[in-house]
């Protein structure tokens, strides 16, 4: 019984890694109001990059700075294209999710399935010896003990520093933000390449260590509109984009679970679990938003439970949400 | 303390200030008065930074300054609170305060947090600094807005529209708390076309009309005097004497709605065919949104609205129209017309019912004639976006169906010239005199009212004040009833 | 067409096409050099892979059906100004349902009934999924990018779960597929190119259909009037929301039967990736025409003699075939890119880059 829960444990901690710096990237991006569509295709971009720079230097180093980069130069450009020259968010998101896709199976055929360097584990002293919890969760590597700490490191960034203020207040209302003398456009820019680079995290998560290596398909895709489903379905606050991360990673672990008991259902069915709960919480969001609106709203005190449970459930996204500003 | 000097702002050949000289004195409250359009906004968001003026220039404490951006605006010591709050709805009340003011990496919460107590107990209002505004009030929207200027050390407070949209109460604590600041030597200017306001707490005030100061006054106001400075009147009025109503068909009984600037209070109302019902008021007393809530373009809270015997209460827009009731929006390209589409698209939109295939020729020649009965400069393959106000306005009248039953008319004449408003309304009392359909309209003109109407409704903050034929009609009465005291029903 | 029309229809003069294009194939050289091969040898193999035999053209038309039928549909919901991403999962349900019909009636006595049966049941599958996203945006107040999305992956579950459960082959669940329909539910290919003639004729009903539909009749123009202001076509007596419902109705049904082509004409059974991305790749298609339907045929051969051509590129020349969505992804771009900046630089240009 132990071994089973190590195992899921461990499973769950490590297979949410790279959807979490997904999420969470994205997460940043639409705080300061800019839709990233293009993060599927960004992660197999970045997984490649780091794949192949550590691949060619024998550095795990330079595999995460190329895949780092490579995320900032994809957000860089829809950045700029889409703040600056009104080029359509959605459609140049969607656009680029499909061609850094392809572009990553294009360059990614010369490394099919080579073998490279990979990511140690690196358990920490003492605590690793613990039971159960050690090798459940002290015994991953860098990137994984990264990604405990992010939630709470981007989490004090939105709420306790002036970047993290000026970030909520371009994605709320930039005409105001304006007002105080902030630069929206540059503002939602910088989180943009910010949401790109902890993007290119995730992408070499994949390809250094969870699944480590390259193939067609590499394993990875799909997890970036996942990503983008765990966004609203975390509504945009740090912490529950993370809870969502490690529930989906533990719907995948039982879905391999489950096919042993099950051999007729197959594990990707359960994959599909974030999409209806996205859609539920939008509606929720809907719903709470319409009905304190109306009569149901001035009898709040009546219905005070439905409202507390919704509010609790879901939040509304930011309010300039993929609009674009011109001064 | 501030001083503005020969002011003027070109919108290409528009002139929407022409000059504008204006001091206002510290600690007093000043008031700037004028119809829609006459230039007060736009002069404000001058002297706010939010649009560069075309010349003039600006002295604060008798130094010239360069307002360029609202920061540098601030920097001066002047601040502006909008009429639609400038905040961000989902952030705490804190995180308002907090955005776009000087401070390390770390924001401190705690001086904010200070701050929000020594002023709200100052000003007398109260905050849950966790809420956030998308919850709060207008009112206290303003508030927060309000105590965020001031903790930045503004010295001059513009305040544009502040009463709309609030209630009583919150304009009691607003009015206390401007009348303290003004003691403490701030100054306040106060935008409003509302003489209550104006007369209950300014100390002086100044009218604008078509972009130029037309007059300065201290207290004591007489709003009689105001209210001739800001529309003066024609002297001799036209009153239409082609009166012959007909019987009641469309009737609203005890009706109420809300929109997000004003409060309908319970009304009962019937129109009879062949008239011309004005709707007077000042801008958001809810004259334009019973327009459309009669119009069934908005809906009610209670009430019931019927057109002969046909109860029309929560019915769809398609059942209103097909009713022959019809609504023109004031805002012609927002509401009216489709941006992108020619003339002879729109009619074809019009009048294609149920058919998938419109003959163009017929089409063409129909929006031909449209052009000609309406006398609109265009032609029928021209975008709906080049036409003049004046002509859109035809357009969008031309479409409605020739015997409409009873016609809601939003601000039809705003924007137009002399000669384009005389046109349309030679159009819509044709169409009266005619098919016997009804006219109701608002305008911000009472000159207008007082010549093309038959009876005038004027309303007061959500409320009718006034329903009264329009040749037995002192105008004297009508100023009292816009500026909120109840005028005996005829 | 020549150049010069197509660049008329685009509302852009035929040197911002060329343009276009020359930047797009400058910067597709450039990275196909950068892959180790070279520009010529690619593009002539690609050439040579699509339009070089009359058996390739052939294999291109098979796809150029499917993706047409999909861009099609996708112009009625692009008048009204709405992102129909769920189409790809349109395309999965329509195949869905037209299985199910084939899977019930094994052995139809009379196979062209039960056929036509199946084709109801795929545009109808393909409608319903639609609809439920219009469903959700209408009255849930849910984007319909996000439902779509998660439509998407809803109905990729759902296919999975019926080709490893209900549907396995005896003994063996694989992502090769279910077993194969039965004979008389697949299409009859005949002639040179060896292409189903009940395709062509079905897309060319179609597309002629909805040229006349969008460009002739009045509802393209009261698609785009409820999409670009709803308000105002509510005063002109429309009914936006219903046109909402109605666009994302017909190409849903559109995406359905591309999915009864995918099984009847291509796999003969159902696998997991039935719909071979063709929902997406009608996007880029539409995204690329303009929203102009005339062009959709044009631009959709184009993309599947990419798709066709690349096929061969593996074992030519050692590169991946998924060169073809560079190619397809890079002149998106290069249009989407080009129009925007054009528009930044000068005013005179406008053309709606859809928000």
């Amino acid at each position: 019984m132990n071994d089973t829960l190590i195992l899921i444990v461990s499973g769950v901690i490590a297979g949410s890694c790279p959807v979490l710096f997904a999420a969470l990237g994205e997460t940043l991006s639409e705080k300061a109001g800019v839709i990233n569509l293009s993060l599927d295709g960004c992660l197999l971009l970045s997984a490649l990059s780091a794949f192949a720079a550590s691949y060619q230097t024998s550095s795990l180093m330079i595999g995460f700075l190329a895949a780092m980069m490579t995320g900032a130069l994809v957000s860089l450009f829809l950045g700029i294209m889409t703040l600056y020259f009104r080029v359509s968010q959605v459609a140049l998101g969607f656009v680029l999710s499909l061609f850094c896709r392809d572009l990553a199976y294009f360059f990614g055929n010369a490394y099919n399935r080579l073998q490279g360097v990979e990511v140690g584990p690196l358990p920490i002293p003492f605590l690793s010896d613990l039971p159960v919890i050690g090798p459940s969760v002290f015994s991953h590597n860098i990137v994984v003990y990264l990604s405990f700490l992010l939630p709470c490191a981007l989490w004090i960034y939105s709420d306790k520093t002036k970047a993290g203020l000026s970030m909520k207040s371009v994605g709320e209302n930039p005409y105001a933000a304006y007002a105080r003398g902030y630069n929206p456009r540059l503002i939602r820019l910088c989180h943009v390449i910010a949401g790109g680079i902890l993007t290119g995290i995730g992408g070499a998560a994949f390809s250094l260590f969870l699944k480590a290596g390259w193939g067609r398909p590499q394993g990875c895709e799909g997890t970036g509109w996942i990503a983008l489903a765990l966004v609203i379905f975390g509504s945009w606050n740090m912490f529950r984009v993370a809870l969502g991360c490690y529930i989906f990673s533990f719907l995948q672990i039982m879905g391999l679970l489950f096919q042993q008991w099950f051999s007729d259902v197959p594990a990707q069915v359960f994959q599909v679990a974030p999409f209806p709960l996205m859609i539920f919480s939008l509606v929720l969001v809907y719903f709470t938003n319409r009905f304190s609106e109306t009569s149901v709203g001035r009898n709040q005190r009546k219905y005070r439970l439905f409202f507390l449970t919704a509010r609790f459930l879901s939040k509304p996204a930011p309010s300039h949400l993929g609009k674009t500003f011109e001064p | 303390m501030i001083r503005l000097e020969n002011i003027h702002k070109d919108y290409g050949s528009v002139k929407a200030n022409d000059g504008v000289n204006l001091s206002v004195r510290p600690g007093s409250i000043h008031a700037l008065l004028g119809e829609n359009g006459a230039g007060k906004t736009t002069l404000m968001k001058i002297l706010s930074g939010f649009i560069a003026k075309t010349s003039g220039r600006i002295f604060v404490c008798g130094n010239e300054v360069d307002i360029s951006s609202p920061v540098k605006a601030l920097k001066a010591g002047i601040g502006m609170m909008y009429q639609e709050p400038m905040d961000f709805p989902q952030m705490t009340v804190l995180d308002n305060l907090m955005a776009g003011r000087p401070s390390g990496f770390f924001i401190s919460r705690k001086k904010a947090l200070h701050d929000l107590d020594r002023f709200s107990s100052d000003l007398g209002f109260s905050f849950n600094p966790a809420s956030n505004p998308a919850s709060l009030t207008l009112g206290e929207r303003q508030q927060l807005e309000m105590i965020r200027l001031l903790s930045l050390g503004v010295k001059v407070l513009i305040l544009d529209e502040p009463t709309t949209g609030i209630t009583d109460l919150q304009k009691d604590v607003l009015f206390f708390s401007l009348r303290r600041l003004a003691k403490l030597g701030h100054s306040i200017i106060l935008v409003s076309h509302k003489m209550d306001d104006v007369t209950s707490l300014c100390d002086e005030a100044t009218v604008m009309r078509q972009g130029k100061v037309s007059g300065h006054f201290s207290r004591p106001f007489s709003s009689q005097d105001l209210l001739q400075c800001m529309f003066p009147s024609g002297g001799d009025v036209d009153i239409a004497d082609d009166y012959q109503p007909g019987d009641p068909f469309y009737f609203l009984d005890q009706v109420t709605a809300s929109s997000s600037r004003v409060v309908l209070k319970p009304i009962s109302l019937n129109f009879r065919q062949g008239e011309i019902v004005g709707l007077a008021g000042l801008e958001g007393s809810g004259q334009e949104l019973l327009l459309r809530v009669a119009a069934g373009v908005s809906h009610i809270h209670t009430g019931a609205i019927r057109i002969g015997d046909t109860p029309l209460t929560a019915r769809s827009m398609k059942a209103y129209q097909s009713s022959g009731v019809f609504f023109v929006p004031g805002s012609r390209m927002e509401e009216g017309l489709i941006s992108g589409l020619t003339l002879s698209d729109h009619v074809a939109l019009c009048r294609s019912g149920h058919t998938l295939f419109t003959r163009k020729r017929a089409v063409e020649s129909q929006t031909s004639r449209f052009i000609e009965n309406f006398f609109i400069k265009a032609s029928p393959h021209s975008l709906v976006d080049s036409l003049s106000g004046g002509n859109q306005q035809k357009f969008l009248l031309s479409l409605l169906p020739d015997t409409p039953r009873i016609l809601f008319l939003e601000n039809p004449t705003r924007g137009l010239d002399h000669d384009a408003t005389a046109a349309i309304w030679n159009i819509l009392k044709t169409r009266v005199r005619h098919s016997g359909s009804a006219v109701v309209f608002s305008s911000s003109e009472l000159d207008e009212i007082l010549q093309v109407a038959h009876r005038v409704l004027v309303f007061s903050n959500g409320e009718l004040m006034m329903d009264r034929l329009c040749h037995d009609l002192d105008p004297h009465d009508i100023g009292q009833a816009v500026s909120g005291i109840k005028q005996t029903k005829y | 067409m020549s150049i010069k029309t197509i660049g008329r229809h685009l509302g852009l003069p035929v040197f911002h096409v060329l343009m276009i294009l020359v930047l797009s194939l400058f910067i597709v050289s450039f990275i196909v050099l950068a892959a180790g091969v070279s520009p010529f040898t690619a593009f002539s193999l690609l050439y040579q892979g699509s339009l070089g035999s009359v058996s390739h053209l052939g294999h291109v038309m098979k796809s150029f059906f499917p993706m047409t039928l999909c861009a099609m549909g996708l112009v009625y919901t692009y008048r009204i100004s709405l992102w129909n991403i769920g189409i790809e999962g349109q395309v999965i349900v329509g195949a869905l349902s037209a299985m199910v019909l084939f899977r019930l009636f094994p052995e139809p006595q009379v196979p062209s009934l039960f056929f036509s049966l199946g084709i109801v049941s795929a545009f109808l599958g393909g409608m319903g999924w639609a609809m439920i996203t219009g469903f959700l945006k209408s009255t849930c107040g849910v984007n319909e990018i996000f439902a779509g999305l998660g439509m998407n992956f809803v109905s990729q579950g759902l296919a999975l779960w019926l080709i490893f459960g209900p549907w396995k082959r005896p003994g063996i669940a694989s992502m090769s597929g279910t077993d194969p329909i039965a004979d008389v539910y697949c299409l009859i290919e005949s002639g040179p190119l060896s292409i189903s003639g009940f395709e062509l004729i079905l897309v060319f009903i179609l597309f002629i259909f909805t040229w006349i539909l969008i460009r002739k009749s009045i509802v393209g123009l009261k698609l785009h009037a409820s999409g670009s202001n709803p308000f105002a076509s509510r005063l002109l007596g429309l009914q936006p929301t219903l046109s909402i419902h109605l666009a994302l109705a017909v190409c849903g049904g559109f995406a359905g039967l591309a999915g009864l082509f995918q099984v009847s004409g291509v796999y003969h059974r159902l696998i997991p990736s039935i719909s071979s991305n063709y929902g997406y790749l009608a996007i880029l298609v539409v995204l690329l025409s303009g929203f102009d339907i005339r062009i959709v045929p044009i631009i959709s051969f184009f993309f599947s003699c990419l798709l066709v051509g690349s096929i061969q590129l593996p074992m030519m020349l050692q590169i991946d075939s998924s060169l073809s969505g560079v190619v397809q992804g890079i002149v998106v771009m290069v249009y989407l890119v080009y129009m925007g900046i054009a528009r930044h630089l000068n005013s005179r240009i406008r053309k709606p880059v859809y928000e």
